[in-house]
């Protein structure tokens, strides 16, 4: 499906949904006590950075706004992907798996952060934070597909890093911050209120409104 | 992390003589308590569709009861948000290896820690088993027969599904006859009608799924409000897992729970039957003297605990003479295709799976493997939809952000493909310890060529059907889903770790009873069977209780 030799179509996302906030639903009966108190504290406690290296750390950004780019928002709105999986990393909270011959997920990270600074260094020169986007997307594909110099690596998987460890705790961040399931049109918090028109096409009025069709993705319509 | 919305995982709950009431906010429920120095009937291990269910019933019969779980109780309607990473709570975070050639995601994917097990968390899709996979080896000629009978346990799933409220169909398509379902089934939503259409196109049946939530109140729990957060708790209670049904009976019949306490270790006695166990809580060690021990912490854990309780009388574990403790791990095939449809499904809404089509577990003609696999709609929430995409496709960039921009039109359909009981596949101890110095286990697995057969044919199928109902653009997701087996129950003693009964060949007062026991896996989700089976071991152990045959 993702044919890598297809130049990828690197326009701006723009969501289907542009008049749709879930947390216009605060007050209302789709949230619980529950749910206001975890999203306050994911809303308005960004965690300091304690995990990385200010040089990591600046990297880690980097990488993170490369996989999930957020040019529409200002750096206030901006998800901050990169200030929970360091703090993740600091409480040492594991997904529990650890695969046989990966190290533990904090050496992981460690080690492909650095892997994707020397890979860059090898191609262009300068610091991964350094390159282009252009250049930058150019060369996680280059990890994708496993075209990398092992010798950066130190034991890790560079396709299993990249898609199971930094694809998937980024995606896991960015998709639970309400900016995210705004721009997807997902419901959003739903209890003690969930919905009473399950049909196609069909929706509740607390629900988002379509407004325009979904782009298309390469291979998608 | 810790959590923003309770201090469940931080405090115990269950002490002083109460027990949270699940169904009302702030109240308590009262609780016997037992004395550690003073030995319980029963000592059981896990609260999961195995323990709590076989804690319930002995105490109902009037045996005294502790039952231990590792992880919090929570209030539902207090503890849980709607929201994914909050709820990671439900899940058992801890660090276990998986290896093998085909290593299995643990975590989420398989493994719960709260009392109410995996249950508090699970999707609630409550099948029975084919009668013919009670004896696979016997009359389809692969895996291992059940000591069991399937009349039998017809009656059993039976009790299972009025206890659970189980809301399905007044007539099952597959199988031999069983009654209509306690609750009327559940409005099919706009996923689960893309299965019925494209089952509609090939020519196959499919039902609405038989499925643990509510469709009408029941006692102070309300109706499913197809909210579709199932997967990570159900915050109104309307789902039946064990947290709001065996386990408010177990405390009512006199039961005593003990959360946030995790089992170490099985002590024996210099004849070498179970003393009691250890267990960690509120920061030190304890130990609690029982007559009869129940493991019941499912796949992983309970051979963990039987290998980790190895002592002079079992030097390689208890209960394992046949060597076959923490052997033969099953999981289910659980990959899945999806596609884009014109119109929008939204797909958040409701339980994920409310329509199932099982031809090919009742259909042996034109199969090239042995076994059967069932597949149902499905509706993932954000990140767990997201996590699969990039871990599958290694999409990113603003390409990663468009391609969930059709979150909203995406239908799929996913498989539950049993696969083979082999040896290699197993649990063993690491050398590596936990924080609690218990040492980590090591989970083996490897796909034999009947599983991948099975999974390629159902990959075929479910593709066929998705494109039949409209939808384009398909891709696959490969992936794994629950765990069964690990500790065998057979008739012969070489060949399994237990009796029919649930009880250790090598020891008379150590008894198993969750998910490991299952000789083979079926091609549908395991928890009713879970369930009915202890039920059935239930009244096995209270009759022997009658007879005096239990210490
Ligand atoms: C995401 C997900 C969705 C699922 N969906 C479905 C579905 O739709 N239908 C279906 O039929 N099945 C489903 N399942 C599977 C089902 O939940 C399990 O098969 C079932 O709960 C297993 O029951 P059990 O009693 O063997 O173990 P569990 O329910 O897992 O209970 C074991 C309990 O033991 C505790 N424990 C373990 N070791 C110790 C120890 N040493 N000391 C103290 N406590 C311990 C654990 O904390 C846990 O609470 C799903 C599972 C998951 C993870
Ligand atoms: S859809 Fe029903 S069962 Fe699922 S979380 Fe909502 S109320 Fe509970």
């Amino acid at each position: 499906m993702t044919a890598g030799n297809e130049t990828p179509d690197e326009s701006p996302f723009v969501t289907p949904y542009p008049h749709y906030d879930v947390l216009q639903k605060w007050d209302s009966p789709s949230f619980n006590d529950a749910t206001r108190r975890a999203l306050t504290q994911r809303l308005t406690e960004v965690p300091r950075r304690r995990f990385f290296d200010a040089e990591r750390y600046t990297r880690l950004r980097a990488v993170v706004d490369c996989v999930l780019p957020q040019p529409e928002r200002s750096e206030a709105e901006r998800i901050p992907v990169e200030a929970w999986i360091d703090a993740q990393l600091e409480a040492n909270q594991g997904s529990g798996t650890r695969y046989v011959g990966t190290p533990t997920q904090r050496e992981a990270w460690r080690r492909g952060l650095d892997a994707l600074e020397a890979e860059a260094h090898a191609r262009h020169g300068s610091g991964f934070a350094d390159l282009s986007p252009e250049q930058q997307t150019a060369l996680l594909k280059a990890v994708d597909n496993g075209a990398v110099d092992q010798a950066h690596w130190q034991g890790v998987h560079a396709q299993r890093f990249f898609r199971e460890i930094l694809l998937k705790d980024a995606v896991k961040i960015y998709y639970a911050h309400p900016a995210a399931w705004s721009e997807m049109g997902f419901g959003g918090p739903a209890a003690p209120r969930g919905y009473v028109r399950l049909g196609p096409d069909d929706r509740d009025p607390w629900e988002a409104a379509e407004e325009r069709p979904p782009q298309p993705v390469r291979g998608l319509p | 992390m810790s959590s923003a919305v309770s201090d469940a995982q931080e405090r115990v709950r269950a002490t002083g003589g109460r027990a949270p009431d699940v169904f009302r906010p702030g109240a308590w429920v009262p609780m016997r308590e037992h004395p550690e120095s003073e030995p319980v009937d029963f000592a059981i291990v896990g609260t999961g569709c195995g323990g709590s269910v076989l804690a319930a019933r002995l105490a109902e019969a009037g045996h005294s009861v502790v039952a231990f779980d590792a992880g919090a109780f929570y209030r539902p309607l207090e503890d849980f948000a709607s929201d994914e990473r909050e709820q990671e709570k439900l899940y058992w975070l801890d660090e276990r290896i998986s290896g093998g050639d085909d290593p299995i995601e643990l975590g989420s994917n398989n493994s719960g820690k709260a009392v109410g097990g995996s249950t508090v968390h699970f999707q609630m899709v409550a099948l029975r088993f084919r009668p013919e996979w009670f004896k696979s080896r016997s009359l389809l000629g692969y895996g291992h027969d059940w000591p069991v009978d399937w009349r039998e346990m017809w009656d059993y799933y039976a009790k299972a599904e009025a206890a659970m409220r189980i809301a399905g169909p007044i007539a099952y398509p597959w199988g031999p006859r069983r009654g209509s379902y306690p609750y009327r089934e559940h409005e099919l939503s706009a996923s689960a009608l893309v299965l019925a259409k494209g089952a509609e196109a090939l020519g196959v049946k499919w039902s609405p799924t038989p499925t643990a939530t509510l469709s009408a109140p029941h006692g102070a729990a309300h109706p499913c409000v197809y909210r579709g957060f199932c997967k990570i708790g159900c915050a109104t209670n309307a789902k039946q897992s064990m947290l709001v049904t065996f386990v408010p009976r177990a405390l009512k019949a006199g039961a005593e729970i003990r959360d946030l306490a995790m089992v170490g270790r099985i002590e024996t006695g210099a004849d070498g039957r179970a003393t009691g166990v250890h267990y960690h809580r509120q920061g030190a060690w304890r130990f609690q003297k029982a007559k009869n021990v129940v493991v019941a912490g499912y796949s992983i854990e309970t051979p963990r605990l039987l290998l980790n309780s190895a002592c002079p009388q079992h030097p390689e574990g208890l209960a394992n003479s046949s060597g076959l403790v923490g052997k033969n791990l099953m999981v289910h095939v659980n990959d899945a295709v999806w596609g884009i449809m014109e119109e929008e499904i939204r797909w958040y809404k409701g339980p994920p799976s409310l329509a199932v089509c099982e031809h090919w577990n009742y259909t042996d003609e034109g199969k090239d493997f042995d076994g059967g696999y069932a597949f149902m709609s499905q509706g993932p929430l954000p990140t767990d939809f997201a996590t699969s995409l990039v871990s599958n496709e290694g999409v990113f960039g603003h390409e990663l952000r468009k391609w969930m921009g059709h979150y909203n039109h995406m239908a799929g359909l996913k498989v539950v493909g049993e696969t083979m009981p082999q040896e290699s596949n197993r649990v063993e101890l690491s050398d590596e310890t936990d924080a609690l110095g218990l040492p980590i286990p090591k989970v083996t697995f490897s796909y034999c060529d009947n599983d991948r057969r099975l999974a390629r044919h159902a990959e075929n199928f479910q593709s066929e059907m998705l494109r039949a109902a409209g939808a384009r653009s398909l891709y696959r997701t490969k992936s794994t889903a629950h765990l069964m087996g690990g500790c065998r129950m057979g008739d012969d003693p070489a060949e399994s770790v237990v009796d029919a009964s649930g009880r250790s060949w090598d020891i008379d007062n150590l008894f198993v009873c969750d998910g490991s026991l299952f000789p083979t896996a079926g091609g549908v989700n395991p928890s009713m069977t879970i369930v009915a089976n202890t039920l059935r071991i239930a009244d096995r152990i209270i009759a022997m209780g009658r007879r005096g045959e239990i210490g």
